[in-house]
């Protein structure tokens, strides 16, 4: 087996343009990160560690649901997201945990500050587990889970936008 | 009452119903609710599937006190109050588990599972006539349950649960039936989530029907792009895309009873479960005919029920099963909880479905929740102008003698009334 040649930096430069296509709403670009089977999970708050299949989650996507969920934002009756909120995601501490020739598993911690007009910062802590593969045209999403830090959703009161 | 000015005018001979708005707006309103709603009626603490052993926990904070919903040593449930009889430390930290002992780290006192006091350091300081029999942990002035839903109440003298709940229990049967040994668990997984809203704003928008065609519009176009026909049949003069009604069930509890169009994981396939899903989802319904006859098992799995028992607790059985509680922390916020229910003996296929089912409407990440939680917000925002606009309109359907829609405002008006009655009780 050869060894990955993808490096922490060009995981990095990945997520870190994915941060900022989901800071610029531009989610039809950002569908296009994904692989065709992607799925995209936020497990409750309570329950960090549990699987979708047997426990309530926030969101648990799959591809076809993604695709629902960004047409549904894109769409001014979600009112929760219209007019959108302005999100500032900072993405750190990254590493890649296991890498084969064609897939890498990465993590990554999260801040997520999210502005919107009469409501309150709301302030989203957490970190990413990613399942990237590596294609011809690039890294893609396989599988992304945020997993939020705080013990309750409390004051974050929402998750109306991409995590 | 705080003021002379009325909380509800209600006059069914003019088919009128009006709300002051101070109602939603009013820190003094709250006070009030305090002693007169929530102190004098049963409030919703857990559902039994959450403790099962004995020494088992869950610690919350029900109607504004944190408890210890609990299994003592004989498997029967209490709900203590967490503080311990020394000093108020609360006596157990965790949010579930098993405990042996209730310790309080502050001093030491520790209490058994039946919520005796056990252990006092230095117990020979305190003088003659100290008996640790006198110092059990408090528990709820009562404590019942009803088909596994367990509630408190902190007025000693209020009706027997299952007096009180009235035409609630119909309701609740109907989501009990859904097990074949009449067992529902919680399933693993809370969502906890504040609404910068008054509490009586999640009671209305829990169970109103009137907004789903504007405020969840891209939830209805999901459907349909799902494949889920979602048009109102013709000439009904419907709104929705099936008939439903909207009634009071005594003592302030009410629902909306509808036609189900949006899919039961108990048991009506709709496109979004997928083509493999049919055999099991006919399987599930021909269990229900079996046990319950064929009218019945209709009545559980062809319509979906939004029930509100008064005054905090809602019951959901639509797109999946949702218990949801919430507590008032000011006039203007509240802290909600919500759960999943299912049968305990489906499939592990079942149950994702049920979950997965439960996302697409439900929860701070689902296509519907945000929607509403941003309604109300908006709705909060507005009532700062209560002083000059004063009086919100409830009187869809007054006009009508007999059945009242879910999209009428029947069942918000029973909520309402009996809320004015224990409010004008009260002083």
């Amino acid at each position: 087996m050869t060894p990955n040649p993808v490096t922490r930096g060009h995981v990095e430069d990945f997520l870190y343009h994915e941060a900022a296509l989901l800071d610029e709403w531009r989610l039809n670009d950002w569908l296009a990160l994904l692989t065709a089977d992607a799925v995209y999970y936020v497990p409750s708050t309570d329950a960090p560690a549990s699987d979708h299949r047997s426990a309530l989650f926030l969101i648990a996507d799959d591809a076809t649901r993604i695709k629902a969920r960004v047409k549904r934002l894109m769409d001014s009756q979600a009112h929760a997201e219209f007019p959108h909120s302005r999100t500032r995601r900072l993405i750190g501490n990254v590493r890649i945990t296991a890498a084969s020739d064609t897939d890498l598993s990465v993590e990554a911690n999260f801040t997520i500050h999210r502005f919107r007009r009469g409501a309150p910062e709301r302030k989203f802590v957490g970190r990413y587990v990613y399942r990237l593969t590596v294609t011809k045209d690039g890294l893609k999403i396989a599988e992304r889970r945020a997993i939020l830090d705080s013990t309750e959703l409390g004051a974050q009161s929402a998750v109306s936008f991409i995590l | 009452m705080v003021t002379d000015t009325p909380y509800i005018i209600d006059r069914p001979e003019d088919m009128i119903f009006r709300l002051n708005r101070r109602t939603l707006a009013d820190p003094a309103v709250l006070e009030a609710e305090r002693s007169a709603v929530f102190d004098s009626s049963w409030i919703y603490c857990g559902h039994e599937s959450e403790i099962s052993g004995p020494g088992d926990f869950q610690t919350r904070v029900v109607c504004g006190r944190p408890v210890i919903f609990a299994r003592d040593s004989h498997g029967d449930i209490r709900v203590f109050l967490n503080a311990c009889r020394h000093r108020a430390a609360q006596v157990c930290r965790e949010p579930c588990g098993n405990m042996r002992r209730y310790n309080c780290f502050y001093h030491g006192w520790s209490y058994d599972r039946d919520g005796r006091l056990v252990g006092v350091p230095g117990e020979d300081s305190y003088p003659p006539g100290f008996d640790k029999a006198d110092f059990s942990l408090a528990e709820a002035p009562r404590a019942e349950g009803y088909k596994g839903f367990w509630f408190i109440s902190f007025n000693p003298h209020v009706a027997a649960l299952n007096d009180y709940l009235a035409g609630a229990r119909e309701y609740i049967d109907l989501v009990v039936d859904q097990s074949p040994s009449g067992t529902m668990e919680v399933v693993e997984g809370t969502q906890e989530y504040d609404i910068r809203a008054n509490w009586k704003l999640l009671v209305e928008n829990s169970f109103d029907d009137y907004h789903l065609l504007t405020t969840h519009k891209t939830w209805l176009d999901y459907m349909k792009d799902s494949g889920v026909n979602v048009e109102p049949p013709a000439g009904q003069g419907l709104l929705l895309p099936s008939r439903g009604i909207g009634k009071g069930l005594g003592n302030g509890h009410a629902v909306i009873d509808n036609i189900n169009f949006r899919g039961r994981p108990v048991a009506r396939w709709i496109s979004i479960y997928g083509e493999d899903a049919k055999p099991e989802i006919a399987a599930i319904r021909a269990e229900l005919v079996d046990r319950l006859g064929e009218a019945r098992a209709a009545r559980v799995a062809d319509t979906n029920r939004n029930l509100v028992i008064f005054p905090n607790l809602v019951i959901n059985d639509g797109s999946s099963i949702t218990i949801r509680t919430f507590w008032p922390e000011a006039a203007d916020r509240m802290k909600v909880t919500a759960w999943a229910l299912g049968p305990a003996e489906e499939s592990d296929r079942a149950r994702a479905r049920r979950l997965d089912s439960f996302l697409t409407f439900y929860g701070p990440g689902g296509f519907a929740t945000p929607d509403d939680v941003e309604a109300l917000e908006s709705v909060q925002a507005g009532l700062a102008t209560w002083r000059e606009t004063e009086w919100s309109v409830m009187s869809r359907g007054m006009n009508k003698t007999g059945e009242q829609l879910n999209t009428d405002e029947e069942h918000l008006r029973a909520f309402w009334r009996r809320w004015n009655e224990l409010m004008i009780a009260d002083t």
